[in-house]
């Protein structure tokens, strides 16, 4: 039974630890009232799903997806010897879409601040209300 | 080029986009022309597709000449082509209508306006001619980001609704990317029908029910549905004019879409109505949508925020039909996301042309409206009509066959719901009828009648309104041509 | 709230801790994320495209779509930024600021006075205090050239290792907003002003588009870079691997200028002056 357990816990380690991130940084938009920590709630989330797709993408015992020796035999490339560059490839993509995600959030949080110069939620709902 | 319509359709407005950009520093006035021309190209293109699909059935394209499972295909069968059709000619007929409003609101930024118009249309294609699942998700953050800025700058609250909407959209869409991340982890594929192909051999893992699960609530938060809508009515309400009357009709529709894309093509009907027994709980949480959606519409005194939560019993209405997952309930969903589409822009066009030739769109303002803008008002008798469910226009047929089809499922609850939304809309815009047709116009002081104003809008708004109208009853009078040769051999034969 | 967010967050948690113990190790060579399509690139990548790196030949090629959207969210990004912060209003300009550099002293010249613009002596600034520093000067003008150099080369060479357009691209943009920290924005400005940068960015995302519309004007589908190859004069492999190449120096200028315009617009609220 423990022996399941520590199997299951160190088998899937990336998963357990990237679930973790997960959760931190859902209950971080959700539950902080300053727009700026909910930013960062937001981008810790993005990263977490960045470290659930790379961890697909690993082999045991693999190297870099990069070819070294350009031999003319180029059969003898063996899938199992370089690690599936696939995930990597689309994280590329999840990056750059966080960066944009996150330069806009940015650039909306300045206009919320130049508007009523406060970043903290019930201020705001505060103001709004008094119109 | 006719092989290439499928890449284009989506590249155009990018295209476009690009060059108003660099047309912005040195020849803003060229920016609404390329524009338009891109828009009208890309309208011509979906329509040639769906003429080709009619004629010769499905086809895909496969961009970078690499094969699907490789590479990335584009797959246009009988749904994506009606829908795409119907989307594209709503955001061209949206931008000619709007233009003259938005130059005004926007001043100098209006030809940057113009470039994340384009980016936006360019995503919302592409979100519906695309058969590979990670491109979906590329496709579905260009719409957002450029609809973020596009709401950001609106009234008053934009920019804070603007970001609230930011923070569910991007839980959202990472909800579906890590749905997407744990199907590929299970299938190895990204490839919407590889998938597809796959699925039924390793139904039975954890990982396929999660990721089921996690793909339609980040989806369900897209599309805004009941309890999950909160950014939608502020974010709508808060945008300015031009930008609503495209977002609205666009987004959760496109979304809709990419649900019955997903619940159908990649996850088989067996799998998404019969296994998890999630589509009777999800039928009554869209009657719930409906419900509230309809009774906080009642509460509203304000036009575009009334319109706001009739969208939100709209969404009810497909999620409904769709997860009763019966034919003709289906077929009632799928048309209602194009007749949806049609009616929103109408809608919206109008309220967009009141709240920008009077002023405002509280109630009271439209006293007399009839008198003052009998065109504009005319236009939104039929979309309101249409709203309601009067034949000819098209909203009748899509709510006659989910109303059909919630009746032979024995399904009271979402029967009862959409004759009680149909009851609460006839409510609404009769109420505003009323307002508009006979309550007196303000008087001003001492007594005397204030002198009644006419604020037509210009012929170059009120055109693509009118046509936008009469695409309602076209829509409505060619339901039986859509239903039996598009929707028909859309919907797989595994639905009873 | 918070009993809302902690109960959310622990469902959530618990619907993805129940799906973990069916999925394949970490690191499991059988997986079938690792045997059902990645294989294909891997064994097939350097005969198809003719470049060595994997990840490089799947991102501009095999799913150079996607890549030429994500350049396109970029960009979106940039033109959203600009459209939310720019200040289009007219600048209030009621007096000007000069360094005197020798001294340090800061003058301010009124509406009407003797602008000495452009001297030796005296160097203009946007605010009362913009720090000013010989060393940090000196040091960032040595390191700046080693920095750009080398994101040239990580561009360049990212057929062969670690590296790209988005790689090289950040890398040169982050020298660049590092002149602006060192310096002023004033005199980065000066080498790259904001309609320059934006048309530069507008100008990358075209090179990819163009190249796959060209391809398809060359009789291929859209970015399929083998119908170049009459072009280039070289067999469709080779074609592939400049067809790469081109693509990326489109997204290094795109990820470059929207970086540094990013950094305009979020460092002073879209005035364009020294801010923050």
């Amino acid at each position: 039974m423990w022996d399941d357990f520590v199997r299951l816990a160190v088998a899937k380690a990336n998963y357990w630890i990237y679930i973790v991130l997960m959760c931190i940084g859902l209950w971080g938009m959700i539950v902080k009232g300053n727009l700026v920590k909910k930013i960062i709630g937001m981008n810790i989330l993005q990263t977490a799903i960045i470290l659930f797709y790379v961890s697909i993408a690993s082999k045991a015992g693999a190297t870099l997806p990069i070819i070294t020796h350009h031999g003319p035999g180029t059969d003898s490339i063996q899938a199992v010897g370089h690690i599936n560059p696939l995930p990597h490839v689309l994280m590329l993509t999840a990056i750059v879409v966080a960066v944009a995600t996150l330069g806009v959030a940015l650039a909306l949080a300045m206009r919320i601040h130049r508007d009523y110069g406060t970043l903290e939620e019930d201020e705001l709902l505060a103001m709004m209300r008094e119109k | 080029m006719s092989v290439h319509y499928p890449a284009l359709v989506v590249v155009m407005p990018v295209v476009a986009a690009l060059i108003i950009a660099i047309l912005a520093w040195v020849h803003p006035s060229r920016a609404l022309p390329v524009a338009v021309a891109a828009l009208a190209a890309a309208a011509g293109a979906a329509a040639m597709m769906l003429v080709r699909v009619l004629a010769h059935g499905p086809f895909a394209y496969h961009l970078g000449g690499w094969p699907p499972p490789v590479g990335i295909a584009y797959e246009i069968d009988h749904l994506n082509a009606l829908v795409l059709a119907v989307m594209a000619a709503v955001a061209l007929i949206n931008l000619l209508a709007v233009w003259p409003q938005a130059e005004q609101r926007f001043a100098e930024r209006t030809v940057f306006f113009y470039a994340l118009y384009l980016l936006f249309c360019a995503g919302t294609f592409g979100i519906l001619v695309t058969g590979d699942a990670f491109n979906l998700f590329v496709l579905l953050e260009i719409t957002s980001i450029s609809g973020y800025a596009l709401i950001g700058l609106g009234r008053r609250d934009a920019a804070l609704a603007s970001l609230n909407y930011v923070f569910m959209g991007t839980i959202g869409a990472s909800l579906y990317l890590l749905g997407i991340g744990y199907l590929y982890l299970v299938t190895g594929s990204l490839n919407m029908a590889d998938m597809a192909a796959i699925l039924p051999r390793i139904q039975d893992s954890r990982v396929v029910t999660a990721a089921f699960i996690i793909c339609m609530t980040g989806l369900f938060m897209k599309m805004a549905l009941f309890p999950l809508h909160g950014w939608l009515p502020n974010a709508y309400s808060q945008a300015a004019g031009p930008v609503c009357s495209l977002i609205a009709p666009l987004t959760t529709k496109t979304m809709i879409y990419v649900m019955v894309r997903i619940g159908l093509y990649v996850f088989s009907p067996q799998f998404t109505f019969g296994r998890l027994d999630l589509a009777r709980a999800m039928v009554w949480l869209a009657v719930m949508a409906i419900v509230f959606g309809s009774l906080t519409a009642l509460a509203q005194t304000n036009l575009r925020r009334m319109l706001c939560y009739v969208v939100v019993a709209e969404v009810g209405y497909m999620v409904g039909g769709f997860w009763l997952g019966t034919r003709t309930a289906m077929t009632g969903a799928i048309l209602h996301i194009v007749n949806d589409a049609a009616m929103t822009l109408c809608v919206f066009l109008v309220v967009g042309t009141i709240g920008h030739q009077l002023k405002s769109d509280t109630f009271d303002t439209l006293r007399g409206a009839f008198r003052r803008m009998p065109w504009t008002m005319a236009v939104m008798v039929v979309a309101g009509l249409s709203l309601i469910g009067v034949p000819p226009t098209c909203g009748f047929f899509s709510k006659w066959y989910l109303l059909g089809g919630a009746l032979a499922a024995g399904h009271w609850g979402l029967a009862g719901a959409l004759v009680f939304s149909s009851l609460v809309n006839t409510l609404l815009f009769f109420r505003i009828f009323e307002i508009a047709y006979f309550e007196p116009v303000n008087t001003g002081n001492y007594g005397h009648a204030a002198p009644l104003r006419y604020a037509e809008a210009p012929p170059a708004m009120l055109a693509p309104m009118i046509a936008a109208a009469m695409g309602l009853i076209v829509l409505g009078l060619l339901t039986g041509e859509i239903v039996t040769r598009l929707i028909a051999p859309a919907i797989p034969a595994a639905i009873p | 709230m918070r009993r809302l967010g902690l109960i959310t967050a622990v469902l959530f948690g618990g619907l993805l801790a129940y799906a973990t113990p069916d999925f394949p190790d970490w690191g499991d060579p059988r997986s079938p994320a690792s045997t059902h399509v990645s294989p294909y690139y891997i064994q097939n990548s350097l005969a198809d495209t003719a470049v060595p790196n994997i990840v490089t030949a799947v991102l501009a090629d095999y799913r150079g779509y996607d890549t030429m959207f994500e350049t396109t969210v970029i960009f979106a990004a940039g033109l959203a930024c600009l459209f939310l912060l720019r200040n289009f209003g007219p600048r209030a300009v009621e007096s000007r600021l000069y360094r005197h550099r020798p001294t340090g002293i800061t003058l301010r010249i009124e509406q009407g006075g003797d602008l000495p613009e452009n001297s030796a002596e005296f160097e203009r600034i946007d605010s009362q205090w913009v720090p000013y520093d010989l060393i940090i000067r000196c040091a960032g003008r040595l390191v700046l050239p080693f920095i750009q150099l080398f994101a040239l080369y990580v561009v360049a060479h990212g057929h062969h290792s670690p590296g790209g357009g988005f790689q090289g691209g950040v890398i040169f943009g982050a020298a660049l907003i590092f002149y602006a920290l060192s310096h002023d924005l004033r005199s980065t400005l000066g080498h790259l002003p904001e309609a320059r940068s934006l048309i530069v960015a507008a100008v990358g995302v075209l090179i990819y588009v163009g190249t796959g519309v060209l391809c398809l004007l060359l009789g291929g589908a859209f970015l399929d870079y083998a119908a170049l190859a009459g072009l280039l004069g070289v067999d469709p492999v080779m074609a592939r691997s400049h067809g790469i190449l081109m693509v990326e120096i489109g997204v290094a200028l795109a990820v470059t200028t929207v970086m540094v315009s990013l950094y305009y617009y979020l460092a002073t609220a879209g005035r364009l002056d020294e801010g923050l």
